[in-house]
């Protein structure tokens, strides 16, 4: 979550001051990423000597309210249509304890298998709570929601299908015999 | 919470000698009103069987079904027939409407087929239909309505009158998440009136609505969610900024 390019979007319909940025932050993300008040005012320190926002000065009680620059309204136009990074980090740790789940003889890959898979639903099932109870209408509180449950449920998937993958193999990978050509089951590696 | 609906050792054996197909094998299951269970698993587990048993659909080969109470094995066809009828609501993938009846009469056919009067079973219709929103469209035949209005008729066949239990297959067919979502959510609002629910899907989306999650494979419970501590837990983690 990019908070400046949040800040700078709450932002972009008038002046406001950093604890009603707050606020709104928290209010269209669904409460579900809290963000403290400190986090907003270094943000806006940033943005401000990045010349993307500025300040009408303080009023009588210190305080400074802020607006988006042409140069922090552009610059949030860009950000909107960036692609965000869609290669996966370049080790997935549930992928690598399977692959070490393989090589250890005596493991039921399945029953790992099926601990993660009950740990991410239970996390489905926070997600989908929210939802359910939230107020008839609070799209963004869904749509935060969705996104979380969309991603979980491709990891589910992603289990579901590894097991019928190896619902044939055996258990533990045997030894290779020497001078025979290597099984690709029985030697996965993963260095990157 | 009372237990609607209780699975003890069931098991479920489909023809004999080298092609024998344990289809269940041992399954122990408690659903209370009031709950609502998914059930999850790849093709072949036996969740569709299991539903077919503690509908009293078909026999379990061992062990025993309880229905608020009732072990199956001992009501006679008609008793189990009439329970069918009366106590148990059932949701189809394909919705299973009759196309000939409008979506009222739809609805109100269980209660018509238990000797319930047209005017009694046609405001226990209504007052169904009304908790899903399709009142409006009682006197319209299925193929005048849209997908997610079928869906919603077939769940107030399943509801209506003083249902205990609904047992859904996959109840979301081939509707969009959102529509999918909206039929969940009903299923959700009815268990917590009070009837016990048990829903068969493979799609976890579906399944993270209900209250505990059972997992079968090679028709065996292997596994089962623990008590979610709630969407508190997920807000104070903070750690998602």
């Amino acid at each position: 979550m990019s908070v400046p390019h949040a800040i700078l979007a709450l932002l972009s319909d008038g002046p406001k001051y950093g604890l009603r940025l707050q606020n709104e932050f928290e209010a269209r993300t669904g409460e579900v990423w809290p963000l403290n008040v400190g986090q907003v005012y270094t943000t806006l320190q940033r943005l401000e000597r990045d010349g993307l926002v500025e300040t009408d000065g303080e009023n009588e009680r210190s305080r400074k309210r802020y607006r988006v620059t042409d140069q922090g309204a552009q610059e949030l136009a860009d950000w909107l249509r960036t692609p965000p990074e869609l290669v996966p980090p370049p080790r997935d740790e549930l992928v690598i304890k399977v692959l070490v789940a393989l090589q250890i003889p005596g493991i039921d890959v399945h029953e790992i298998f099926q601990v993660h898979r009950r740990h991410v639903i239970e996390v489905m099932q926070r997600y989908t709570r929210i939802k359910a109870e939230a107020a008839p209408g609070d799209v963004p509180l869904a749509l935060v929601a969705d996104a979380e449950l969309f991603r979980l449920e491709a990891i589910v998937r992603w289990l579901d299908a590894a097991d019928v993958r190896l619902r044939d193999m055996p258990p533990a990978p045997s030894p290779v015999p020497e001078g025979r050509p290597v099984e690709p089951t029985s030697t996965m590696e993963f260095s990157q | 919470m009372t237990t609607a609906l209780e699975l003890r050792q069931v098991s479920k054996v489909y023809g004999s000698g080298p092609s024998e197909v344990h289809a269940l094998s041992e399954v122990d299951l408690a659903v209370e009103r009031g709950e609502l269970v998914a059930v999850m698993g790849p093709s072949g587990s036996g969740k569709s069987t299991l539903l077919t048993i503690a509908g009293g659909l078909e026999d379990a080969s061992s062990g025993e079904v309880l229905v608020e109470g009732h072990d199956l094995a001992t009501v006679s066809r008609s008793g189990r027939a009439m329970m069918r009828r009366r106590s148990i609501g059932y949701v189809f993938q394909d919705f299973n409407l009759l196309p000939g009846l409008t979506a009222v009469e739809n609805v109100t056919l269980p209660l018509e087929l238990d000797g319930a009067r047209a005017r009694a079973a046609q405001a226990s219709g209504l007052k169904a239909m009304a908790e899903l929103d399709v009142a409006g469209r009682a006197d319209r035949y299925p193929d005048e309505l849209s997908g997610g209005e079928r869906q919603r008729v077939a769940i107030a066949r399943a509801i209506v009158g003083e249902r205990r239990l609904l047992l859904a297959d996959e109840p979301t067919g081939a509707l969009d998440s959102v529509n999918g979502e909206g039929v969940m959510r009903l299923l959700r609002a009815a268990t917590h009136r009070g009837v016990a629910g048990v829903v068969v899907t493979h799609e976890a989306q579906l399944a993270s609505w209900a209250d505990r999650v059972v997992f079968l494979r090679d028709g065996r419970v292997v596994d089962q969610t623990a008590a979610a501590p709630g969407p508190e837990s997920l807000l104070a983690a903070g750690d998602r900024q």
